[in-house]
Order: structure tokens, then C-alpha cells, then sequence
């Protein structure tokens, strides 16, 4: 699977799902690279034998195998396979079994709110109190995207990481809860192999699990407007230690600097 | 007439779509760069804030992005194929003097003309031209230009113009194939060439009006400040922007892609007609599996309605949708493996002509498999998950427009130039244009899958350089390869100057033929004077015979026309 994963420039997968889609996606390829050889074999053999200059008398009857039919019957059958065997289960596995909440706070998912705005990605977590605090689009300005309100208890230790990455620990569960502020984003993880459209006045959920620490990228997957090139967030996976100590230390700083 | 009126707009409609992607690309291997050549006109023509210094801003890459696609989609390959083609050579093969409703078909030709005149037009007002895509997306159709008639405006009304002249062409075609049919014009007796164009105006009279009613809706968002398409709770740059929002931007996508899927087959179809008729009579031999392919045509044209979320999967779709579209997905690829591999079979046991219209028909056939097969990792949600919105969609879908539509579209000029010309275009020149398109699209094209697969997405202005220039996730190798695809654009399009040269010089000093039939055809559009005068026949024609009787065992001559008597 290495071998292949180079030779189509997957870059390397750093998510628990991901191996996944990568080998599903190598499979597709080496079924594309035998339909394509076999075609391309036969007809570069069949130009050159049935040229004129080779073959000035057409046969009115022409092809009498039956092989096409079979390796026609053959090609749906290995498609149906590819659905039947990978592109639903993996999909079901992204969308239908999101990890859930049991109450122990070293394994339970990290729940993030991702916002896409022009041209910019923001997050927002529930701060140590585990709550979330109220959200009104009346609190709503471009230094509180989230439109967190001021006076709610909840809200004093919510982290957000307003256009800077933010932090994700290492071998958990996280949700990235997608939406937008203004026009229609994607939320896109390349090295994870997640892609999520954001859209106006929708939340979506996502869910990943980082295996390698390190600094990644986050593109912004749809035409968002004049500086859609220029929508590139970045995001930290690091050791539990190091992310708790991040955490404490945004939750404590109030958190949420973009209140008025 | 008109389609020779379709065919010289068209024509020239796809030289400027292919022009704004020349600058387009040179800006992407040279972000920040002017313009070699039309910089200084560029900003003349488009204001400073489009173009200052001759330099394509961020908006103008995205207005010749969004126009480009809509300009080759709806001004150039639909018109060259139905309208220039379609009304051309359709009577001629079904033995009508005519097409059914004259009237009704000049009536299109002015609708298309004037929307293409709408259009053109949107470039030069203050904001510029539509910037959202060829796909529109609301909001940001409705939040990208804040002056009252825009860019996206234009566009919109152009659309409606566009839509309704495909319609009444569609009701023009499926009259004509239906009730014009020669005596002894069977259906299963058909030129494939006819069927694809009978399909193909199915597809467009019954996908076209949803987005003809969603375009209106949006321009009711536009200007009248509705929220059709505009959620509640939008907050633009800091401020609450004044909608009455309750509206949905799934709906616009559901109504914008059940036209378009279908419209990707529009493009497709009349192309692969060409392509058989092309192979037909280079190889003198019939098509190898003729019930197949009508068969198959058919049902893409039914299936080609039922696929169309799969432009939609990361919008949150569950699974038991995203199973149905995946299966209906998966489901049309077999009819169009059919179609391509029973072109592939016709060449068994031919007795192959290389000339200009056969070397861009044979090739089309590998470069059409390319993209479709690069389609299958699309299609699948779970790979579509990377692949999503980046350059490898766009690889794909070029490979089946460009080397796999516009290759049918040149077959298909130098085939009928000379019954509509009584002249014939230079094979040398002929040959050089091919050999050098096909290489170029190559060059162009094929980088593009490792653009995507490297994680590359579409639509950046500045080639992908704040992404993958430094930082985080920096891959240098992904920008090199914009170089090396501009090099290639660039070639590609020298070499369209000797076809450009060659399609005039011929009018006039092109070889005269020695017969109406110079190609030494079965079908009966090669049964005509040259070219075809009033009424198309000189005296009424019968189909005696199948489309394709060529190398009939026992006749002295290697075809059997498909009039001839006994």
C-alpha cells in the first residue's frame, strides 16, 4: 500500500480513518490502470493490424468474441464490490458512528465548533466547565464571530482561537462541529483525509482521530470569494500533557478574547 | 443556414473562452505578474481594479474563472454541437428537406445570441463579471457584488435567455427525428449521429426548466430581496446584512446540478455521435454493436437524472442518499463503457483510414476513457471525501470536454467541411493540428491529477502559492507543475493557429471535391448536392437499407449507400 500511496502522491496520512480511504482509493486506481491498459493495448495493436495499407479489405461482420460482454459483466461486478465492500461502510463509518460521551474525561471526544468565515477559520471550544456558553447573533461582530454573550457564566472560560490554530490531542476522538458565518466554506484536512462542506445557517458534524503529532493545514475547499486562495488555517496535534496545558492556559486568559 | 450561423458564433465564442484561460493560466504559474501582451489592454478594457498594471487581481481571476466555464458550457460546446451540428447534418441524415419549425429555430439562434451579447457585456460594468463559479452558489451569488446590477446579475438574465433557446431547440429536435423521418427511415435504422441528438434533446427539455425557475429565484434574491437561497443568521465581514434569510443554499445546488449533471451528457452525446459516424467510414465496415449503443444511449438519458447529488455528497449527506446516488453513479458508467468499448470494437477487422477527421476521432476515444475512468474515484463518496473540489475534479471533467468533446467537434468539421464548403481542408495541416492538440491536452491535463491527489484545491487565484509555497503542508513540486501546464496551454494554443488559418484559407482555396460524396459515405447527408440547397434533397430520398452498409460481401463497391434502391 506504501508503494502505491507513492507512486499517486498521496501525502502521508495522519488519521485513523484515513489509511482507510487511502487503500480505497488505491484499489479504484489499479482498477482504472487495467481497464486503461487494456483498452490502450487493444487499440494501439488493432490500429496498427487493421491499417489499410495491412488490411485493404474490411471484414463486414467484424468482432464475433464474446469477451467483451464478459469483461463488461466482470467490470460491474468489481464496481459493485467497491461499493458493496469499501465506499458504504467507510462512509456509514464517518457518518453514522460518531464517538460518544461516557464520562471519562481522559478518552471522551474533544468537541470543537468550527467557524469558516471570509477569509479565515475560527474555533471554539466549551472552556473546563464542560458547557457551552450562550450564542446570539445580536452579540455577533468581527471580533466575536461566535456571538458569545458577555454575561453568561458559561461563556467566561469558552476558548476561542479566532484566525491561529488551534490544538487537538494526540490518539482522541475529536468532532468538529462545521458551520459558516457568511458564504458557503469547506472545511478541509488534507493530511487527516477530512473535507466538510461549511455552510451558512447548517452544522455539520466531522470526526477525526489524529495519530502523528505535528502542524497541519486546513483549505478552505470552496469558492468563498475574492481571497479564497488566501483561507489557510493551520491546526496542532499534540501530546495530552501539552494540550492540557494549552487548554488551561487559553480557558484561563479569558479565553474568549473577543468579547466587546 | 443556421447551422452554419451556430457554428461561426460558437466558434468564435470558444476561441475567447480558451483566451481567458490563457491569462487565467499565466497568472497561475506567475501569480503577481502582468500579462504578457493583453496586461495593458486588460486594464484599459477592465479598470484599474481588475487588472492594475496589467496584473490579474483576485476578482478578475475569479470573474474569467466563472465565465470561462460558463462560456464553454453554454456559449461554445453546446451551440457547436446541437445547434451548429445538431441542425446541420440531423435533417440531412433523417432525409428531411428541413427542420420541423424553421421559425422557432431562428427565434433560438437570437436567444442564444443575445444571451452570449448579455454576457460579453457583464465583463465591462462597474464590479465586473459573475465571480461565483459557473456552479452560482448562494450566498455568494447574491453577497459578492454590492452594486444593484452586477456581474451576477447579468449572468442570471443571460442564463434565462441561454436556457429558453435550448428549449425551443430541444422541441425543434424532438419534432423533427419524430415526424420528419424519410419513408423508410426506421428508428433501428437511424444514423447513431441522430439518436445521440434525440437523447441529447430530451436531456435538455426536461433538465433545463429547474434552473431556469432557480436562476429567476436567485435574481429575485439578487434584486428584490428575497432569501430563496439566503439562510437566517448571515454575518458578512462584521455586519448583519439586510436579508429577510429563512432560505436554503442546498436548494439552489439541487436545482443548479439536476440541470447540470445532464448537461455534462448534453456535451458528451452529440460528440460520440460524431466519433461513430468518423469511425463508421473510416474503417468500412458497420459500427459493431448498434442495438447496444442505442440501447445504451438511451439509458444514459434516463439514468443521467438520477445521479446528480454526487456534485452534493460533503453537504452533509447520510448514508442512505448517498447509497442511492453512488449506485446510480456506478450504473451509468456501464452504458457509457458500452458505448465507448463498441467504438473500440469497430475497428476489429476495419480496414483503417488515418485522415484528419479519423486521427481526432480514434484519439478521442483513449482520452474520453481517461476521463471517464478518473470519474470512478469522484464518484465514490468515500474517495471523494479527499478528492473533493480539488484539481483533480478538474483534470477529470477536462479530459472529457477538451481531447474528449472538442477532438469530436474537430472530427466533425474537417468530416462535413466539404458538404458544406464543396471543399476540403489541408490534411497537413490538418495533421499538425491534431498531433499537437493531442499532445498538449496531455501536458495540460495530466499534471493536474497530482495537483489534486497532492491535495491541491480549485479555484486559487494565486496557483496554490499561500498554501503550498511555505509553512505548513509547503510542497513546492505542486507549483512547479503549474509551469509546466501554463508551457503547455500556451502550446496548445499555437497550434490551434494553423486550424484557425486552415478552416478559412480552405473556404476558398481549399481542394475542390470531385463528388458530393468525397469520403465515399453510406449516410444520407452525403446524398445531397454540395452544398445542400433549399429543401436538402434534389429528389426525395428512401432509406433503403441500414445506416452503415459498408463492405457488404458480394458488392463491387466497399459501400452501399443508404438511399440506393435494391
Amino acid at each position: 500500500m506504501e508503494f502505491f500511496s507513492k507512486i499517486l502522491n498521496l501525502p502521508d496520512v495522519a488519521s485513523a480513518h484515513g489509511a482507510g480511504i487511502d487503500q480505497f482509493i488505491i484499489y479504484i486506481h489499479l482498477l482504472m490502470a487495467a481497464l486503461f491498459v487494456g483498452w490502450l493495448g487493444y487499440f494501439l495493436y488493432t490500429v496498427f493490424r487493421f491499417r489499410s495499407s495491412a488490411n485493404p479489405k474490411a471484414d463486414y461482420a467484424g468482432a464475433k468474441s464474446h469477451f467483451s460482454s464478459y469483461a463488461e459483466v466482470g467490470v460491474a461486478a468489481i464496481e459493485a464490490l467497491l461499493l458493496l465492500g469499501f465506499a458504504i461502510p467507510l462512509w456509514a463509518k464517518a457518518v453514522d458512528e460518531f464517538p460518544t460521551k461516557k464520562g471519562d474525561a481522559k478518552t471522551d471526544p474533544i468537541e470543537i465548533a468550527i467557524q469558516g468565515q471570509q477569509f479565515a477559520w475560527n474555533a471554539h471550544y466549551a472552556g473546563p466547565d464542560g458547557v457551552w456558553g450562550k450564542q446570539g447573533i445580536q452579540h455577533a461582530s468581527a471580533t466575536n464571530p461566535f456571538g458569545l454573550d458577555s454575561a453568561d457564566a458559561g461563556a467566561k472560560d469558552d476558548v476561542t482561537c479566532l484566525r491561529e490554530p488551534f490544538y487537538v490531542p494526540l490518539n482522541r476522538d475529536v468532532i468538529c462541529r462545521i458551520s459558516s458565518m457568511d458564504v458557503i466554506h469547506c472545511f478541509k484536512l488534507p493530511r487527516m483525509r477530512v473535507t466538510q462542506d461549511a455552510i451558512p445557517g447548517m452544522t455539520i458534524p466531522v470526526h477525526f482521530k489524529a495519530t502523528k503529532p505535528g502542524d497541519y493545514m486546513i483549505i478552505c475547499a470552496q469558492l468563498c470569494g475574492n481571497l479564497h486562495s488566501t483561507m489557510k488555517g493551520e491546526f496542532k496535534v499534540v501530546a495530552d500533557a501539552e494540550y492540557a496545558e494549552w487548554f488551561a492556559k487559553k480557558a484561563a486568559s479569558g479565553g474568549a478574547q473577543s468579547f466587546e | 443556414m443556421i447551422g452554419i450561423q451556430y457554428g461561426i458564433t460558437s466558434l468564435l465564442f470558444l476561441l475567447f473562452g480558451f483566451l481567458l484561460m490563457l491569462a487565467m493560466r499565466y497568472q497561475l504559474a506567475h501569480p503577481g505578474q502582468p500579462i504578457p501582451l493583453v496586461g495593458g489592454l486588460m486594464e484599459k478594457a477592465l479598470g484599474e481594479d481588475m487588472a492594475k498594471g496589467g496584473v490579474m487581481q483576485a476578482d478578475l481571476y475569479n470573474a474569467f474563472g466563472a465565465m470561462h466555464g460558463t462560456i464553454m458550457v453554454f456559449l461554445a460546446i453546446v451551440p457547436l454541437l446541437f445547434g451548429a451540428f445538431g441542425n446541420y447534418v440531423t435533417p440531412l441524415q433523417i432525409g428531411a428537406p428541413d427542420m420541423a419549425f424553421p421559425r422557432l429555430n431562428m427565434a433560438s439562434y437570437h436567444l442564444f445570441f443575445w444571451g452570449g451579447a448579455v454576457m460579453l457585456s457583464s465583463f465591462f460594468i462597474p464590479g465586473g463579471a459573475a465571480k461565483s463559479g459557473w456552479t452560482s452558489y448562494s450566498p455568494l451569488a447574491t453577497m459578492a457584488d454590492s452594486n444593484f446590477i452586477n456581474g451576477q446579475t447579468l449572468w442570471l438574465v443571460g442564463m434565462v435567455l441561454l436556457i429558453t433557446s435550448s428549449l425551443l431547440g430541444a422541441v425543434n429536435f424532438i419534432a423533427t427525428i419524430i415526424q420528419l423521418r424519410a419513408k423508410g427511415m426506421t428508428w433501428m435504422r437511424l444514423p447513431f449521429f441522430v439518436w445521440a441528438q434525440f437523447v441529447t434533446a430530451f436531456l435538455l427539455l426536461l433538465a433545463f426548466p429547474p434552473l431556469e425557475a432557480a436562476g429567476l429565484m436567485q435574481l429575485a434574491d439578487n434584486v428584490l430581496g428575497t432569501s430563496f437561497f439566503l439562510p437566517t443568521g448571515l454575518v458578512v465581514n462584521g455586519s448583519k446584512p439586510d436579508v429577510s434569510g429563512g432560505g436554503s443554499p442546498l436548494l439552489w445546488q439541487h436545482l443548479f446540478w439536476f440541470l447540470a449533471h445532464p448537461e455534462v451528457y448534453v456535451l458528451i452525446l452529440p460528440a460520440m455521435g460524431i466519433v461513430a459516424e468518423v469511425i463508421a467510414n473510416n474503417t468500412r465496415k458497420p459500427l459493431w454493436g448498434y442495438k447496444s449503443l442505442v440501447y445504451a444511449v438511451l439509458s444514459i438519458g434516463f439514468l443521467a437524472f438520477i445521479v446528480w447529488a454526487h456534485h452534493m455528497y460533503l453537504t452533509g449527506m447520510g448514508t442512505k442518499i448517498a447509497t442511492f446516488f453512488q449506485t446510480t453513479t456506478m450504473m451509468i458508467s456501464i452504458p457509457s463503457v458500452i458505448i465507448l468499448t463498441a467504438l473500440f470494437i469497430s475497428l476489429w477487422g476495419g480496414s483503417i483510414r488515418f485522415n484528419t477527421p479519423m486521427l481526432f476521432a480514434l484519439s478521442f476515444l483513449p482520452m474520453f476513457g481517461i476521463g471517464g475512468l478518473t470519474g470512478l474515484p469522484l464518484g465514490f463518496n468515500a474517495s471523494d471525501i479527499y478528492l473533493h473540489d480539488s484539481y483533480y475534479v478538474i483534470g477529470h471533467f477536462h479530459y472529457v470536454v477538451a481531447p474528449g468533446t472538442i477532438f469530436g467537434i474537430f472530427a466533425g468539421i474537417y468530416f462535413w467541411f466539404p458538404k458544406a464548403t464543396g471543399r476540403m481542408m489541408s490534411e497537413t495541416l490538418g495533421k499538425i493540428h491534431w498531433f499537437g492538440s493531442l499532445i498538449c491536452m496531455n501536458g495540460i491535463f495530466m499534471p493536474m491529477f497530482i495537483q489534486g491527489l497532492r491535495g491541491m484545491s480549485r479555484r486559487m487565484y494565486d496557483g496554490g502559492a499561500t498554501y503550498f509555497g511555505s509553512g505548513v503542508g509547503a510542497d513546492p513540486g505542486v507549483l512547479r507543475l503549474n509551469n509546466a501546464i501554463t508551457a503547455a496551454a500556451i502550446a496548445l494554443a499555437l497550434f490551434q493557429l494553423p486550424f484557425i488559418f486552415n478552416f478559412f484559407w480552405s473556404i476558398w482555396n481549399g481542394k475542390k471535391v470531385e463528388s458530393d460524396n468525397p469520403w465515399e459515405a453510406t449516410t444520407l447527408d452525403w446524398q445531397t448536392p454540395t452544398p445542400p440547397p433549399h429543401g436538402n434533397f434534389a429528389t426525395e430520398p428512401v432509406a433503403h437499407r441500414g445506416p452503415y452498409e459498408y463492405s457488404v460481401p458480394g458488392s463491387k463497391k466497399d459501400f452501399t449507400p443508404q438511399g440506393q434502391p435494391g
